[in-house]
């Protein structure tokens, strides 16, 4: 079995951010290493963020710097990864990618803990550069430029220091002096070699300057100072003219400034009044705003609350530090402050987000100062303050992040074309249901009632330089409506369009003239106001119009075929003729390339499956170029002309070139390349888009021509960073549609469907799916799909929370509390703020996250949720402490009259620390009652540990306890235990059946292949792994092969061989199982790992599923970081070959940009086996077009055909 | 001595263990081993963004949290050192 294996939806948790102008010039923009990807962002006018780039590097990001040498306009950036390398990367506006700049190699791949890449730090200036691991080794690298002003680096000089684990670093701001790097190291050699723990104990953390001798180009330590053994982070203090320079240390539950012969500088970070006391403060993320005359930090703790830190400084000395409540939002794993006055929040987890500020923090709120500090006894006295709602900040901007991907289940549910995809994301309070289509997502604009059924709208400008339309003109039966566009959109009579026919096309032509075709004729309004008309010979009427620009086809009933041309004078003149076999189904002209009078190519479709090009040019007198027969009469044509470009915004290298696409009867879209000189039809490619026949029309997307085709829904062709996508819209079925452009909607589309006029525009372009998210309350588990009824139950756990009551308590108190401080605001509140003054927002959990409670709590929920109505029905809050870890529906083989029952596995008082303890596991059996819509407590079973894996087997309930395997009979009080097998290595987390098997996943020991023996009523194991795999997630493939995730970031497939498999099944006795003793407590039978891919990300799902109809199965995988991805077997052999071969040339053309190698990243635990990288095969097109060339000709192929492939192969996952 | 000297196994081991922190050796015990283990096992979970984010939603802490706590683990990831027998 061989996998293509394929990325549908990019991982959007980001590991880390960096500001600077990587185009250069004015403008900033936002790099992040979102997954396995580094992408390129920048807020628009609109406060919208848009991705200019990304691109996926193969490696894991640890670490990214921006930096900039003296004098120049543009940042490169520094990528710290696994790779054992540091690479320097600079953005090239003209290609619209990142430029490898400099790559050096320090050392081993992989993240270990010796090898630098955890670590980067710049000195402000731009002349050096440190990178660090976690242990031991510090590199510094000189940054310098060359006599053309090109970025060289230096070979490393080494600050090693043995035994020391350094925490943080940072590049110490001191002007041009020599650049000095600061770090938070602990040495832990003498905690090592004491016996007694003292030595551990009295372990001090320093932080210690290295400076950089520029003169000497030698590194040493120049200070080393205890510090607070809570330190954590440093951030850098401006300096030189600036600011005092130094370091802010921030460390757990304090702000310290330091600097080289300067008294420390201590601030205590203010903490939640409802904070436990136990739990210290830490900060988690850091920005710096910087301006001519101030500067100040925000600095992130971990509960989300942001401090805006200042100094108060003469010169170098720092005399006070202060640190004030700003806001409170989502824990980020980095934040930037743009200078434009946006702050971009990259969320841990779930969505990401854009503030615009509205105050920098000068308002009253709570503040700590050193000047304050107060130490007691107890050590230093802590500062409280309430969070509140946003003051200085507001919300513009929203990127969705799935982040983490906790279950996933790939369903039609809604009975739709295609399945949608439920996946369960998010932590705590801003945990969500997802519903994802496969599709782009619109934002419906305007919808209006029309008179009656439409049958076509156009839209129309004035003067071909308008940068807005003029009209819209919509087609009834026998009527034509006339609206103008402005203001608004209202009907005109004024604009000499006969509205008394219905009308076949209208459309600007020449310069300022339009033109209408109408069954009788066609009407050419001069810009002047003069009328010109054509009519029809005989009691002939037109059937079909093909038009652009200056030349005009019209199709006669019976198969005649007009050509007007436009002439010198602004005239539609009569210019051939030509008289088809039969009648015509459709028309399109090619439209007029630049500096030419005119196209010269006519497409015509017949009712006896044809599609023929004709030649407009005045020598040739329409004679035919070529046929194209296919397999159904066409229904439209549409002509697309790429032009040629060489990267741009969006986009590698292009050369000009034209494509027809028909839309077919039998609803397939038909493309095919017109070759520009000749007219000939080659590579042709075809979609099926719907039941159907596409209706096609050009459309602009991003300034560039796309296409927009009606099928039984509508679908987008566009071109995307350099891959044409035809991707499907979620929207419901259109009948006609052009491009809409207007001042207030720059790139829209206007459609009519039935009798309603919609204007829409497309969203988040470049994206696989749509997602529509309902809110949950706690960190969703798992949940099942309860066909019957069509809900899901979900099953949600929180660790160290309280309950619901509890928090309504809590909330009470400091309602109450503040209504005292405040004077009678709670009355406010209750009034809903009507006195005007400014209120805060109210607090909700999605911004605050819920109250930190002791870590051994634990709160939990059973929802049943109907997705279509997007209504809880049911809601049980589990009580006494207990969390719910597995679900699932069991149908007991005796007990008709319950129907289906919800087993739900507990566990009470889980606590991880110092030890895995739990009080008591319970399996819980749920009937359903009022519809299937809430939920009754039938009994719970207490059991001896968290049953962690439940599953229905032949009509009995299969529970994995802790290492046990259970069957389990209902009874009237209890479940019954009807047989179990203890030997089982560590913890069972999945469970599988198929006929007599059960396929059960080990934490820690990967599968183990049972058989029950009803007969006997015993289990036995018969067959399991040899390798350790820490499972995250199973999904049964067939009765010999289960597929399975492990948390290192391995998909595998694990089989049973044929011959062992038959040989068990043939035992009709079953003696041989139960007899057969393995080696070393193993089975008798090994299964064997017929697939090993490494996704580089904590897959948490699997399922196999098609994601389009009528395809094949691919597995699809959710993971941690919120990508989605599939796995397709290959059908032949060729294919195989072909894409295994595409692959080895691009691993060698085109090595990942952070240089990781290819292969030893896909095979960094178990080495890759029979999966094909197609992410690394859809970098193709991204190459330049020699590249491109060179690999075709190895492959025996041309670029063209191999882009075919790669869209085909999509095409059959998604 | 030989150039064959450089090349042979014990000196390369040397090399091994001075380049490589935590590259065992004939006489390394138990304890010694576990710490390697432990330590190496924290910087890969330090340096793996998706395994931290999945320890802290089984612990429901932060990222920044949990990377706070492994760095600190790797002080004294086992306990105190046995006690050294005297011979």
């Amino acid at each position: 079995m061989f996998l293509y294996s394929l990325t549908l939806h990019r991982a959007t948790g980001v590991v880390c951010a960096a500001i600077g102008s990587f185009i250069g010039g004015k403008s900033q923009e936002i790099v992040v290493a979102s997954g396995k990807s580094l992408e390129l962002l920048r807020p628009d006018d609109s406060g919208k963020v848009v991705t200019l780039h990304s691109v996926e590097v193969f490696g894991a990001i640890r670490s990214l710097v921006p930096f900039r040498l003296t004098g120049s306009q543009k940042d490169y950036l520094a990528v710290g990864s696994d790779s054992g390398r540091l690479v320097i990367l600079e953005y090239s506006k003209e290609r619209n990618c990142f430029d490898k700049v400099h790559q050096e190699t320090f050392g081993k791949s992989g993240c270990r803990r010796i090898v630098p890449g955890q670590f980067l730090a710049v000195d402000p200036k731009g002349r050096a550069l440190m990178i660090a691991a976690c242990e031991k080794q510090k590199l510094v690298y000189v940054l310098n430029r060359d006599t053309v002003a090109r970025l060289t680096i230096s070979s490393p000089l080494e600050a090693h220091k043995s035994y020391t684990i350094t925490y943080s670093i940072t590049g110490v701001d001191c002007g041009f002096d020599n650049p000095v790097f600061a770090a938070i190291e602990l040495d832990y050699s003498e905690a090592d070699r004491d016996p007694t723990g003292q030595a551990a104990a009295e372990a001090q953390k320093h932080l210690t300057f290295y400076e950089l001798d520029l003169g000497l180009n030698h590194v040493s330590r120049k200070w080393s100072e205890p510090i607070d053994n809570g330190a954590n982070m440093l951030v850098s203090v401006p300096g030189g003219g600036d600011g005092p320079s130094g370091v802010l240390v921030c460390a757990e539950n304090f702000i310290i400034y330091r600097n080289q012969d300067h008294p420390e500088v201590r601030a205590v970070i203010p903490r939640r009044t409802d904070l436990p006391e136990e739990r210290g403060v830490l900060i988690v993320s850091a920005a710096t705003h910087r301006q001519k005359s101030m500067f100040f930090f925000l600095l992130q703790t971990e509960y989300g609350d942001v401090f805006k830190v200042t100094l108060e400084h003469e010169g170098d000395r720092v005399s006070e530090l202060k640190i004030k409540y700003f806001d409170t939002f989502p824990v980020t794993s980095a934040m930037c402050v743009l200078k434009a006055g946006y702050l971009f929040s990259a969320s841990e987890f779930g969505n990401h987000a854009l503030y615009q500020f509205r105050a920098i923090g000068d308002g009253d709120d709570v503040e700590s100062s050193s000047a304050s500090l107060m130490e007691t006894d107890e050590g230093f006295q802590p500062v409280f303050f309430q969070p509140r709602g946003l003051r200085n900040l507001a919300l513009i901007d929203q990127i969705e992040s799935m982040m983490p991907i906790m279950d996933m289940r790939v369903v039609n549910l809604f009975e739709e074309e295609t399945p949608q995809i439920f996946t369960l994301c998010g932590r705590g309070p801003r945990s969500t249901v997802r519903i994802l289509r496969p599709g782009l997502a619109i934002n419906e604009m305007a919808v209006s009632q029309l008179p009656g059924v439409a049958s076509a709208v156009w839209t129309v400008k004035k003067n071909v330089n308008d940068e807005f339309d003029a009209y819209m003109v919509v087609s009834f039966p026998n009527a034509t409506l006339v609206l103008s566009i402005g203001e608004t959109v209202e009907e005109v009579s004024d604009s000499k369009f006969l509205d008394t026919t219905p009308s076949l096309a209208v459309a600007l032509l020449g310069e300022d003239s339009l033109m209408q075709v109408h069954p009788n004729g066609i009407r050419h309004i001069r810009e002047d106001g003069r009328v010109n008309e054509w009519r029809t010979p005989g009691k002939k009427t037109i059937v079909k119009v093909g038009s652009n620009q200056l030349q005009v086809v019209i199709a006669l009933s019976g198969g005649e075929l007009i050509y007007f041309d436009m002439d010198m004078m602004g005239q539609l003149m009569e210019a051939d003729k030509h008289e088809m076999p039969g009648d015509v189904a459709c028309l399109a002209i090619a439209p007029v390339p630049e500096g030419r009078r005119r196209s010269r190519f006519l497409a015509v479709g017949s009712y006896d499956n044809t599609i023929r090009i004709l030649s407009l040019d005045p020598d040739d007198g329409m004679q035919v170029l070529s046929v194209q027969s296919v397999s159904s009469p066409p229904e439209s044509l549409l002509f697309l002309e790429v032009k040629a470009s060489t990267g741009g915004e969006d986009g590698a290298d292009h050369p000009a070139s034209l494509f027809l696409n028909a839309g077919l009867q039998n609803g397939v879209l038909f493309r095919t390349v017109v070759d520009m000189l000749t007219g000939q039809l080659s590579d042709t490619r075809s979609r099926f888009l719907g039941l159907r026949a596409p209706k096609l029309f050009s459309c602009m997307v991003r300034g560039r021509q796309a296409m927009l085709c009606l099928s039984s829904r509508p679908w987008l062709g566009y071109i995307h960073q350099g891959h044409f996508l035809l991707t499907p819209l979620s929207y419901e079925t259109l009948e006609y549609a052009a491009s809409f452009s207007s001042d207030q909607c720059a790139e829209g589309i206007v459609a009519v469907a039935k009798d309603q006029l919609r204007v829409f525009t497309i969203e988040r372009l470049g994206e696989t799916f749509n997602e529509s998210a309902i809110p949950l309350r706690y960190t969703p588990r798992r949940f099942v799909f309860l066909p019957k009824r069509k809900h899901l139950a979900i099953i949600e756990s929180d660790k160290g929370a309280f309950t619901a009551e509890e928090r309504e308590a809590l909330r009470k108190e400091c309602m109450d509390a503040a209504g005292v401080g405040e004077n009678g605001n709670t009355g406010a509140m209750e009034n809903g703020g009507e006195d005007g003054e400014e209120r805060d927002e109210p607090m909700t959990d999605e911004q605050f996250g819920y109250p930190k409670a002791e870590s051994d709590k634990w709160v939990s929920c059973i929802r049943i949720l109907d997705p279509r109505s997007r209504e809880t029905t049911c809601l049980l809050e589990l009580q006494d402490n207990e969390a719910a870890f597995s679900i699932c529906t069991v149908n007991f083989h005796d007990k008709d009259n319950h129907g289906t029952l919800l087993a739900v596995g507990t566990g009470k008082g889980l606590n991880f620390f110092p030890k895995r303890t739990v009080e008591a596991g319970f399996i819980h059996i749920y009937k359903f009652v009022d519809e299937g819509r809430s939920l009754e407590l039938l009994h719970k079973t207490q059991v001896d540990d968290v049953p962690l894996a439940l599953c229905q087997f032949q009509g009995r309930l299969l529970a994995g306890i802790g290492s046990v395997l259970r069957l389990y009979d209902l009874g009237k009080r209890k479940l019954l235990r009807k047989c179990e097998n203890k030997l089982f290595p560590r913890t069972i987390v999945s469970i599988h059946t198929y006929r007599d098997r059960i396929y059960v996943g080990d934490v820690q020991e990967s599968f183990h292949y049972c058989k029950y023996r009803r007969d006997e009523n015993q289990l036995f194991i018969f067959a399991d792994d040899t390798v350790p795999r820490w499972l995250t997630a199973a999904h049964h493939i067939d009765f010999d092969t289960m597929a399975g995730a492990d948390k290192f970031g391995n998909i595998y497939f694990a089989r049973l061989p044929q011959d062992t498999s038959d040989e068990i099944e043939e035992d009709p006795t079953g003696g041989r199982i139960k007899w057969e003793q393995g080696k070393l407590n193993g089975a008798p039978n090994k299964v064997e790992e017929i697939v090993q891919f490494h996704v580089g990300d904590v897959v948490s799902c699997l399922q196999k599923a098609s994601l389009i109809p009528g395809g094949g199965d691919s597995i699809i995988f959710g993971t941690v970081m919120g990508s989605l991805g599939a796995l397709l077997a290959f059908t032949s052999r060729e294919d195989v070959d072909f894409f295994s071969h595409l692959e080895m040339h691009m691993r060698q053309e085109f090595p990942p940009l952070c240089g990781r190698d290819h292969m030893a990243f896909r095979s960094a635990y178990f080495p890759v086996k029979d999966v094909i990288d197609g992410d690394l095969c859809e970098q193709f097109p991204t190459l330049p077009l020699d590249m491109q060339r060179k690999i075709a000709d190895e492959l025996d192929r041309t670029p063209g055909e191999i882009l075919k492939k790669l869209e085909d192969i999509r095409n059959k996952i998604i | 001595m030989q150039a064959s000297d450089r090349f042979n196994i014990n000196s390369q081991l040397e090399h091994l263990q001075a380049k490589y922190v935590g590259t065992g050796h004939a006489d390394q015990g138990r304890f010694e081993w576990a710490v390697n283990i432990n330590r190496d096992s924290y910087a890969s979970y330090i340096g793996r963004h998706p395994m931290l984010a999945y320890i802290a939603i089984a612990e429901n802490e932060s990222i920044g949290r949990e990377r706070y706590n492994f760095m600190q683990k790797m002080l004294l990831p086992c306990g105190p050192p046995p006690e050294k027998d005297e011979d």
